[in-house]
């Protein structure tokens, strides 16, 4: 089957400096691919390449037609909270404006809209003022407006970042659903171990591709140390893996000395050890 | 009822009243996109870059409003773009385009030296300077500024939301603040004479941002914006009238202290007891 995006040796930089090199990535019909790495790995960049929102340096980007539909949903940090606009008509913005000219929305466009929020269990804050929600449930607008439009790439950058762990593990079953419904999803994410729980393909990138397959090979501690630069724990129980990075090699207890009993160092320890 | 009634025997009230009613709710629906974008500054910026413009057309024996608009949408342009593609932030880009087309326009005033009364009048405002010819233009731009908003809405409350996702989601973020940039012109243009170049830029926020105070509903907002702006408007002429000050400044004056009601009704009425979260709006 044709890949529905594909990249070939695809290299990007802002001014001399390249944040991508040699990119080489398919993303099939149906496929869940979880992007990892560290910050500053060109993760975002990434993205906003295959969204064409940047221009590749070197290299060439293709979509398997040029009307693929795509719906993107961004850092939740990018979002001005104090914009007067309700979880109903942050969804309603997804839709296709082509199809309505007027300014209102029809009554079918706001039912799939409420629809939507329904089903994502957060129908009863239509209503609401986007800055009155939580942080799992803003998240939950944004990717209603996402999957409002119909796509058939889902798009997500961090979109746990910022949330309780419960709220992120809501999150990552809803993409599960969708993935299994059908919908082909990328994301970016720095939680591995919801990407190892959820994901079924992993690619680990530091500015270029350190590897990339289902999470059992890919989280491993010689991979995740390479593209990291860390010193990484993979600990696999029956189906599950955890990540943990190991603490400083050098620790608190060569910089610091022993603490007082029971409290914090006192200050004259302090100052020699600094 | 002959306070109210009794200015309407002179000509220049009645042209400068309907130009002030327009100019205000023109200013008002228009500075709801400035004011949420955070580009609160370019009103003012354009204004003076607008300025420049005039001069220029006065001194080329150019059509007044072709020059002075050609002026402004190429400055609003080079704003947009230096900030699309640079790492030059919205208000540094504003304060580099306009001050130093504002500068030209001093320059050639003071290399020129014979016109210097009429342009008083373009930076303070000047209601009897108000033309049928002025007014057919405000009526022309507000029609324009109208036709825009209500068709293409959807696009360009996503493109405020947000420029980048909005691109994503096949809105054509380009072509939308290309538009806006050219009405934005259009307006300071219309509003020159009414206002005085140095008073727009309030008229522009004040009045989004004293309802944002008040709602937070897009919708509202943009309706009660331009209701509070044309009737600051009409009340700010009675005021140029009878107090005899300018017509700019009563108008933005009487805004100004319409917001001042509304932070002290917001902090000390409504949220009694509770924080108050008001908007912030920066540079972008």
């Amino acid at each position: 089957m044709d890949p529905l995006i594909e990249l070939r040796g695809v290299a990007f930089g802002y001014g001399s400096f390249n944040v991508l090199d040699e990119i080489d990535l398919h993303l099939h019909p149906g496929q869940f691919v979880g992007l990892v790495g560290p910050s500053g790995a060109g993760k975002t960049s990434l993205l906003k390449l295959i969204l064409t929102l940047l221009t590749p340096g070197e290299g060439e980007i293709q979509r398997v037609r040029p009307d693929l539909r795509i719906t993107y949903v961004p850092q939740i940090e990018t979002v001005d909270w104090s914009f007067p606009v309700t979880a109903e008509e942050v969804v309603l913005m997804g839709l296709d404006h082509r199809q309505n000219i007027w300014p209102w929305p029809r009554a079918r466009e706001r039912k799939r809209a409420r629809e939507i929020l329904e089903r994502l269990e957060i129908g009863h804050l239509s209503e609401r003022h986007i800055r009155d929600l939580s942080g799992g449930q803003q998240q939950r607008v944004f990717l209603a407006r996402a999957l409002v439009a119909d796509p058939e790439v889902l798009v997500l950058d961090e979109p746990t970042t910022g949330v309780d762990v419960r709220s992120a593990e809501n999150i990552f079953h809803w993409l599960t659903v969708l993935n299994r419904e059908g919908m082909t999803i990328l994301l970016t994410t720095h939680d591995l171990n919801m990407a190892a729980a959820h994901v079924p393909w992993v690619v680990c990138l530091n500015r270029r591709i350190v590897a990339q397959g289902p999470p059992q090979e890919i989280f491993t501690e010689e991979i995740l140390s390479d593209a990291y630069k860390g010193n990484f724990i993979v600990l696999r129980q029956d189906d599950m893996i955890f990540v943990q990075q190991r603490p400083h090699p050098h620790g608190l207890k060569e910089v610091l000395p022993d603490p007082v009993e029971g409290g914090l160092p006192n200050h004259d320890n302090l100052e020699k050890a600094v | 009822m002959d306070v109210l009634f009794a200015p309407f025997q002179y000509e220049f009230f009645r042209n400068g009243t309907i130009a002030a009613v327009l100019v205000g709710g023109l200013c008002g629906l228009i500075g709801v996109y400035i004011v949420l974008r955070g580009m609160s500054f370019i009103g003012h910026g354009l204004s003076h870059a607008v300025f420049g413009g005039a001069v220029v057309a006065f001194i080329l024996q150019f059509n007044f409003y072709v020059g002075a608009v050609s002026w402004g949408f190429i400055a609003a342009l080079l704003i947009n773009q230096t900030v699309r593609k640079t790492t030059i932030s919205a208000d540094a880009a504003i304060g580099v385009v306009t001050t130093a087309s504002f500068a030209l326009g001093v320059a050639l005033i003071s290399r020129y030296r014979r016109f210097s009364q009429s342009f008083d009048a373009a930076l303070f405002g000047n209601v009897l300077g108000v033309t049928p010819t002025d007014i057919i233009v405000i009526i022309f731009v507000t029609l324009a500024a109208a036709f825009m908003i209500f068709f293409f809405y959807k696009q360009l409350l996503f493109t405020t939301f947000n420029t980048e996702v909005a691109q994503v989601y096949g809105i054509p973020t380009v072509w939308i603040e290309t538009w806006f940039a050219l009405i934005l012109a259009a307006v300071i243009i219309a509003a020159v004479q009414i206002m005085g170049v140095t008073m727009i830029g309030a008229a522009l926020v004040v009045p989004p941002i004293t309802i944002r105070l008040l709602t937070d509903s897009f919708h509202r907002l943009m309706i009660y914006s331009t209701i509070l702006g044309a009737v600051t408007g009409l009340i700010g002429m009675y005021l140029s009238f009878y107090m005899d000050v300018s017509s700019g400044a009563s108008i933005v004056l009487l805004q100004a202290m319409l917001f001042c009601i509304a932070l002290f009704y917001v902090a000390k009425i409504r949220n009694r007891g509770r924080l108050v979260e008001t908007p912030v709006y920066g540079p972008t």
